[in-house]
């Protein structure tokens, strides 16, 4: 769940009165679990909407890989470098895959890289956040890596047929990357005092801002309604945030670290843990672009974008020759 | 001039003696490129044992509103399939 507080385009939901016959017809596609597929007719804001969705989302993939990147020279083994430097290539493949799934709604790879460069997309608000040390590698993969499958995961259903494709892909992937997270902070919580905390403070510093990947709370999300009746949103912010936290909270246990939340606590009575809600103050700030991060990574991003040109350009170049000469050939 | 590459579409043999299937999409500047992505991007954990790709624009797609005169005429052939026919029991299988 890389994809926050995307706005849902049109007016809201419509009633069926309201509704033109094709707009009726696709909602009952929609509502009898038929997937769209891209050359099928579907509403314009339907499509502006998971373009924005699906851009984020691919766009945080990408994105993503810095902060773990950053670890890839000095991992503490062979083995864990190796580890982690599969998982930030998957990451890779989780963009390509879902930009591909983007671009079947009519618009271009390079577009939509370009409104990431200047700022018109966005990316998930945690990648603003750095990663200090060894113990924050853990962290993101436990935690973040966990919050991402619990959206990903229901997105499978999701109604345009390319997206649910991609995120099958993904998901199947994705399972790896949060039981290497445990593993790696698992090991720093068992062994000495020195690296139990560092495991507890790298716990402390990601536990809110995983919190928040899920987005404002449900009486904040204006427009939720819209994308629940067209499938492109499954649970609400909500819904998803209790099922983290009533999932993680036996996690840390287990490991012997603990949430930095002293309101934390099991309520019978609802089944689910209580717990205190993350800053929103700070989300909404870190949105705007004043996370600790934001301008390193939109400056890594262009760096890598405009350093790449020679290579990109050079290589369509020499399939032009290439291809020149073997028509010359024939 | 537009320098974006172009886009392929790719298929991949499974494991397990089956046709090509396609997996999805990425872009590179020309076909040798674009299996080397595909390898990197769609066989990472053994999901394949052969790959075809063939650039988007050379795809001819049917019509999703030729769907009627396409199809529908099949759904009146129910003789198409083998169970139409009862094969008396004392026959045995067939």
């Amino acid at each position: 769940m890389y994809a926050q507080m995307i706005k849902t385009a049109g007016t809201g939901v419509k009633s069926r009165e309201e509704m033109t016959e094709q707009e009726r017809a696709f909602q009952d596609k929609i509502d009898a679990d038929i997937k769209i597929e891209p050359k099928d007719w579907m509403p314009d804001d339907y499509r502006a909407t998971l373009i924005r969705q699906i851009g984020q989302h691919a766009h945080s993939e990408i994105v993503g890989q810095l902060p773990e990147g950053n670890w890839i020279t000095r991992a503490p083994t062979l083995e864990r470098k190796a580890i982690l430097l599969a998982k930030v290539q998957d990451e890779a493949g989780h963009g390509l895959y879902l930009y591909c799934a983007a671009e079947t709604l009519g618009v271009s790879r390079d577009e939509l890289t370009e409104m990431l460069l200047d700022g018109r997309m966005k990316y998930s608000s945690i990648f603003n956040y750095p990663t200090l040390n060894w113990a924050d590698i853990g962290a993101v993969g436990w935690l973040v890596d966990g919050a991402a499958i619990m959206n990903q995961v229901p997105l499978q259903r999701t109604s345009y047929g390319p997206y649910s494709r991609a995120m099958i892909r993904i998901c199947k992937e994705e399972s790896f990357h949060q039981r290497q997270g445990y593993d790696a902070i698992r090991k720093m919580a068992e062994g000495t005092p020195e690296q139990r905390k560092m495991a507890q403070d790298a716990l402390n510093r990601f536990w809110y801002p995983s919190l928040m990947m899920f987005g404002p709370s449900d009486k904040d999300s204006v427009h939720s309604a819209q994308s629940m009746a067209w499938k492109i949103k499954i649970n609400t912010n909500d819904e998803l945030r209790q099922k983290f936290v009533d999932q993680t909270v036996p996690q840390a246990e287990y490991l012997g670290l603990t949430i930095p939340d002293p309101d934390l606590k099991w309520n019978e009575e609802r089944g689910h843990y209580d717990f205190t809600q993350p800053d929103w103050s700070e989300f909404f700030d870190v949105i705007k672009g004043n996370g600790p991060c934001n301008t390193d990574r939109l400056a890594a991003r262009n760096k890598a974008w405009d350093d790449g040109k020679w290579v990109r350009d050079g290589l369509l170049e020499h399939a032009r020759k290439k291809r020149a000469r073997k028509v010359a050939a024939e | 001039m537009k320098n974006e590459w172009p886009l392929w579409e790719i298929f991949i043999r499974g494991q397990h003696g089956m046709s090509h299937r396609h997996v999805g999409s990425l872009h590179a500047p020309d076909a040798e490129m674009a299996i080397k992505n595909a390898r990197d991007v769609y066989t990472r954990r053994n999901e394949g044992v052969s790959i075809w790709v063939v650039e988007a624009n050379n795809i001819t797609a049917s019509s999703p509103s030729d769907k009627g005169p396409l199809y529908e005429p099949s759904e009146s052939k129910v003789y198409r399939h083998p169970t139409f026919f009862d094969i008396p029991e004392e026959v045995g299988a067939m």
